[in-house]
């Protein structure tokens, strides 16, 4: 097998999966050893969120390198298609084991699709206007849920952008997504332990990924897009690529958020803007490009608001902190030169871990 | 006639949006960065005149003048302390990411010293409504300072690149750093300049804005500094006309599709035409098509 040879790789792999799962082990130990409160434990299910959006921002803008801003949109597509689906078919499938992994798998389609349809035109920008278009999405996604009507009956689907009467139903009909009230009564099918298995699913997809063909040539692109071109990689296609898995896992990550909740409602806090600026402090401070860092960035960022109660108030103010000062550590060439010139030795251990990862 | 006042309502917020899309167009022209704080330096000039007037009672034209000193300022320190260390770094995301941080401190700084609540703003423009068509039009005096303001700054500031050295400078280094800085253009006090001028923009547009608009959070600034970026890209970003003429465009389109769609959907058009513009047309209307070389 080929793992044999990237010994250093595999070995780096399932350091990364070992951690979840000794996370999930310790959580685990801790819930039956009533060492746990009610709020902690509530956290759960957030926080695996949060962790597998972590890692599949990294995805594009670290593996990629390009930067999207509009991630909290494609969970919201994740979302909202997915408790849609578990709410109309509540009583025609009755396992609830099947109807989550049926939403699931709706969920991430959907939401790869709208990357895959959002990368066609926003893959050919860069940078700058990259970001800002995908931020566009985002909010253009969050407006038209909010305005969405959708309702099922002996007839079919209806659709509608007015309001409930719009839809025309039959007096039988069930209404699904009732506007900027969102879906109600998603039934609650998300746990912690399904949480760390999509956690694992999502980090064996994205690992695999980058340490494929197919990643070295993402990678390639990322550092110089013309010299990539030149040696025959399709561009395009690579980049469609990362960017719809990346969407589609923010779709998992929706998925997993839908079915914590009962009430289900696109608000600029939980899909908007600050939404993908949060994903993407924790990429920041895990490391661009770092799998295993922006995991642990996830869950040390969630969870130390909450640790350390008075923080909750400054917790924004020390994200835009974080944000600014890992930039100028990491990225100014004077930081740099200065870091190199009183700790080589350091450097280069560090470099070796972020080639690894 | 309410075709005729939504168009009225339209270009002055058109004007308000063009106002800040040139501070933005100036700023990517020259330090070629998209400078996301920008519309949150409208917010903390809405803030400094809100505290000068309904705080400290100071008349309406020193609340302003302050709250341009304020922002001028503000953004040259930004521009010091955040940007500059990052000129040069090997990724152009880094600064991206680091423009994030700042928009998102000044608006979480502006949270814990102001709270979330709503804040009314009252209008510092005291110039009366100008009634038209007997009564049946009537554009109130915000709206004329608006669009009147707009005009005069992309004047006197197409006659400031035009006429001055440092104006002159400013379109060398935005042209070419290195040539500029062998030619003996100091190329980091004029990006600094350039920073001075877009915030001081900003703090008009803010101003301008609030008295329109009468609420002041913290958030106030982040949805019309997007959209400005969308005018400025419309027009070409870089380009001092095509900033206007997008912020135009976007306040009118923006005003009709509240007016004639969806009040919902109204940013959702806007940005749907940004993707529009970018996929067809990525330099703008009035942009120039720039070669990319190896």
């Amino acid at each position: 097998m080929e793992k044999k040879k990237m010994s250093k790789t595999t070995r780096s792999n399932l350091i990364t999966y070992g951690l979840v799962i000794a996370c999930y082990l310790i959580v685990q130990g801790m819930i039956a050893g009533d060492m746990m409160s009610n709020l902690m434990q509530g956290l759960l299910v957030p926080l695996c969120v949060y962790v597998i959006l972590a890692v599949s921002l990294n995805l594009t803008v670290g593996i990629l390198g390009e930067l999207s801003l509009g991630h909290a949109g494609f969970m919201c597509v994740g979302a909202f298609t997915s408790a849609a689906f578990s709410k109309a078919t509540m009583e025609s499938i009755e396992s609830a084991g099947l109807r989550f992994f049926l939403a699931l798998l709706i969920g991430a389609v959907c939401a790869g699709i709208f990357g895959f349809l959002i990368g066609i035109p926003v893959l050919r920008l860069k940078g700058d206007y990259l970001a800002i278009v995908t931020l566009a999405f985002g909010e253009i996604i969050k407006n038209i849920v909010n305005v969405l009507y959708v309702g099922v009956d002996s007839n079919g689907i209806h659709f509608s952008t007015k309001d409930m009467m719009a839809l025309g139903m039959e007096p039988g009909g069930k209404v699904i997504i009732s506007g900027a009230m969102g879906i109600t009564g998603t039934p609650k099918a998300s746990t912690f332990t399904i949480g760390i298995i999509l956690i694992l699913v999502t980090l064996f997809i994205v690992l695999n990924l980058v340490h494929s063909r197919d990643g070295r040539a993402i990678m390639a692109i990322r550092d110089n897009r013309i010299a990539a071109e030149s040696i025959g990689i399709n561009v395009t296609k690579y980049k469609l690529k990362a960017f719809a898995i990346s969407a589609g896992l923010a779709g998992v990550a929706g998925v997993l958020y839908a079915h914590n909740l009962s009430t289900l409602t696109a608000l600029p806090k939980n899909f908007g803007y600050n939404m993908s600026i949060m994903i993407l402090v924790f990429v920041v401070l895990g490391g661009i490009g770092n799998i295993r860092g922006s995991m642990i960035a996830a869950v040390v960022l969630t969870l130390l608001p909450e640790l350390l109660r008075g923080l909750n108030d400054y917790r924004m103010l020390l994200y835009a902190i974080v944000l600014i000062v890992m930039m100028l550590l990491n990225w100014s060439p004077k930081a740099i030169e200065l870091r190199e010139r009183y700790s080589l030795k350091r450097i280069f251990g560090r470099g070796k871990k972020e080639k690894e990862a | 006639m309410s075709f005729l006042s939504y168009l009225i309502s339209g270009i002055s917020l058109g004007s308000v949006y063009a106002i800040i899309a040139l501070g933005y167009t100036m700023v990517y022209g020259i330090a070629k960065m998209l400078n996301f704080a920008h519309g949150d330096v409208i917010m903390v000039g809405g803030f400094v005149t809100f505290t000068c007037v309904s705080g400290m009672g100071l008349p309406p034209v020193v609340a302003v003048l302050l709250a341009v000193i304020v922002c001028t300022a503000l953004g040259m320190v930004i521009e010091g302390v955040a940007y500059r260390p990052l000129r040069n770094a090997a990724s152009p995301l880094a600064v991206l990411i680091t423009a994030i941080g700042v928009s998102y401190l000044l608006q979480n700084l502006a949270l814990l010293i102001y709270g979330a609540n709503t804040k009314s703003f009252t209008s510092v423009i005291k110039v009366p409504a100008l009634k038209l068509a007997g009564g049946a039009l009537v554009i109130t005096g915000e709206t004329l300072v608006t669009i009147c303001s707009g005009i005069l700054i992309m004047i006197c500031l197409t006659l400031f690149i035009k006429k001055t050295k440092t104006g002159q400078a400013m379109l060398a280094v935005s042209e070419d750093k290195g040539a500029a800085q062998l030619m003996g253009i100091n190329v980091n006090r004029t990006i600094s300049i350039t920073f001075a001028i877009g915030s001081a923009l900003a703090a008009i547009a803010g101003v301008l804005l609030c008295s329109a608009y009468p609420s002041l959070t913290p958030y106030t600034g982040a949805m019309p500094g997007i959209k400005a970026f969308v005018a400025a890209v419309f027009g070409g970003i870089g380009s001092i006309p095509g900033a206007f003429i997008g912020g135009i465009f976007l306040g009118i389109l923006e005003i009709f599709g509240k007016a004639y769609i969806s009040s919902q959907m109204a940013d959702a058009i806007v940005f749907a035409v940004l993707i529009v513009v970018l996929v067809v047309k990525p330099t703008g209307i009035l942009g120039k098509n720039i070669q990319e070389k190896v």
